[in-house]
């Protein structure tokens, strides 16, 4: 096997050419050693013969060999398993379509079930263990810190940048500060805050409870009495409600930082004339605007993380696919509603 | 063992969507019984245990649990009902999150008024049960295979159930290790007096255990024996039966 497996190719050829062959004879005298690589060409030729109808006699072949083929040609005594053909791409494209349309009610459902939990926690009768809100309040919170500072901070700077060049033109460089400190506090800084905790957060907690589903982990509440709901889902979307908004804020402010570092350094902007105008140009408005959209990003992420590691299948791969489908669904969730609060915000003049 | 009768599976049909995976099933498991789901790979025994423990819902027929049919109940009554079953798990499936005292003393602190103080001792009590005094503190993760079974054993009996299942207990363990499961599951049954459901193909576990059980069929999708294991192994009319219990030699 080492060099190159032998062929069945010229047996072929020769079946093929002569006028009528009725049986087949190996012969295995000058044979002194042979691996998988002589079963596998001897396999061929019989499928060649069995095809043909061309009877074969193997009683010629080392003893060894004999047996592997006999191995080789067994028929399973009976199957058990459900071995599922790849789909053409039409019957791939209506299943698709009919999963989506199926996903759609177990999504309802379950946010239906989660609302019946929010509500059992504020009569104070969710099942649900402190210590876990308080340790998912951590992953999600200040652990998240380092990455929200380096995004922020750096999107704040491609902002700044991007208007400065422009606003230069014009000399009105100090509009930097306004076009930094709104476009941070209304949309940016909730916009990637959602994008990390979704990709971060999210595909966590997908990747959490897939893998208990896995394990059977979530099986076992369930034969207890105990609402996976209550005791896995409802720490995961109160820690995100809370601390979304609370790092849209953060980021918000690094961003306003990174903007002014750019003005000033940059363009020559005075850092007190900076603040000034950073603070005449921004409301509270403004901040309250980003909060509310930190607390539907994070509402949105905590869904789609929670809904798809609760709806993992039973192996490694069904986990990934949880954590790949939880980061898409939670990326579109987060965009289709920064566009329609946009409008709505717009419409409505806040 | 008594002949009440305890679980009643009256015409069970389970099904994966249009998929049937075993049909017709009626068999009934008596007070104290060790029952044996048996059967080759991919037959459906785990699926029937999902049935029995409340996981997945029967495409047709009832279980019955005394003089309550599960699946008619209402959500209230089932939940009750649940409390009164202990499982465990092929994976063992102890919550990676908490060390063995807190995977035991969660049923037992949302289930009972005990006190913090009370549901440690009890907590410390089961784990000293399955041979694992001192190990309270220890996660799921820094313990073996066996005792992580035996773990799971701990937090199945946590509220003392009435009926404990088991689902390929043996699975992973070696000889030795599985020997003392089956030891430590009579035990558990004589002390208890609970009965003891459990899905296996193995045959020593089979035969060191059981006094009743069921063979269930890939082909025909139904029950094709039931009974003591040991008089099916030597006088079962079915072939394919036999053989299973005779590991392919009739």
């Amino acid at each position: 096997m080492r060099d190159r497996l032998p062929s069945a190719d010229e047996v072929e050829k020769q079946l093929g050419e002569a006028a009528r062959i009725h049986r087949v004879v190996f012969a295995s005298d000058g044979i002194s050693g042979w691996d998988s690589g002589l079963i596998n060409f001897l396999r061929n030729v019989i499928k060649l013969c069995n095809r043909r109808n061309i009877e074969v006699d193997n009683s010629g072949l080392p003893e060894g060999a004999q047996r592997l083929l006999k191995l080789a040609f067994a028929v399973p005594e009976e199957a058990t398993g459900r071995h599922v053909e790849p789909p053409s791409v039409l019957k791939y494209v209506g299943e698709v379509t009919l999963d989506l349309i199926h996903g759609a009610p177990a999504m309802v459902r379950f946010i239906g079930e989660v609302t019946l939990a929010m509500g059992r926690l504020l009569r104070g009768k969710a099942q649900y263990r402190r210590s876990d809100l308080a340790l998912v309040l951590q992953e999600a919170g200040p652990q998240a810190l380092p990455i929200v500072s380096l995004i922020s901070f750096l999107v704040g700077l491609i902002l700044a940048y991007m208007g400065a060049v422009q606003l230069a033109q014009f000399g009105a460089q100090i509009y930097i500060a306004d076009l930094v400190g709104i476009g941070m506090s209304r949309e940016i800084g909730a916009l990637m805050t959602g994008i990390i905790l979704a990709g971060r957060t999210g595909a966590a907690f997908a990747a959490q409870l897939g893998t208990m589903q896995v394990n059977e982990e979530i099986d076992a509440y369930r034969t207890l009495g105990i609402s996976p709901i209550d005791f896995l889902v409802l720490p995961r979307m109160l820690a995100l409600i809370l601390m979304a908004p609370l790092l849209t804020l953060y980021a918000s402010l690094v961003g306003m930082v990174a903007g002014m570092l750019v003005a000033v350094m940059a363009f020559n902007v005075d850092m007190s004339e900076y603040y000034q105008q950073t603070l005449s140009a921004l409301t509270m408005q403004h901040f309250l605007v980003g909060l509310s959209k930190g607390v539907v990003y994070g509402t949105l992420i905590a869904i789609a993380g929670c809904l798809r590691g609760m709806q993992c299948g039973r192996s490694a791969s069904a986990v990934g696919k949880a954590t790949t489908s939880a980061v898409v669904t939670a990326i579109v969730f987060i965009v289709i509603s920064a566009s329609l609060m946009t409008i709505m915000y717009q419409k409505l003049g806040i | 063992m008594s002949s009440e009768a305890h679980i009643r599976v009256v015409d069970l049909t389970m099904a994966y969507g249009d998929f049937v995976i075993q049909r017709d099933l009626n068999f009934t498991i008596n007070r104290g019984d060790v029952f044996i789901i048996m059967g080759g790979s991919g037959c459906g025994k785990s699926t029937l245990l999902k049935h029995l423990i409340g996981l997945k819902s029967p495409k047709k027929g009832e279980i019955w649990f005394d003089e309550i049919n599960f699946w008619k109940a209402p959500p209230r009554e089932q939940e009750m009902l649940k409390r009164r079953f202990g499982v465990l798990f092929q994976s063992g499936a102890l919550w990676s999150s908490m060390t063995l005292e807190e995977n035991i003393a969660l049923p037992l602190s949302e289930y009972t008024d005990l006190s913090e103080r009370e549901v440690h001792e009890i907590a410390s009590l089961k784990l000293a049960l399955v041979g694992l005094a001192g190990f309270e503190q220890f996660y799921p993760s820094e313990i073996s295979g066996g005792m992580r079974k035996r773990a799971s054993l701990a937090r199945a009996i946590a509220l003392d159930p009435e009926v404990l299942f088991f689902d390929e207990p043996s699975a992973g363990l070696d000889p030795i290790s599985s020997r003392r499961l089956d030891e430590l599951i009579l035990e558990i049954r004589d002390s208890l007096g609970a009965t003891i459901v459990v899905v296996t193909h193995e045959l020593a576990s089979i035969f060191a255990i059981g006094n009743n059980s069921v063979f269930l069929d890939n082909e025909s999708r139904t029950i094709i024996a039931q009974g003591d294991p040991k008089m099916l192994r030597d006088k079962s009319e079915n072939l394919k039966v036999r053989a299973f219990l005779n590991r392919g030699k009739i």
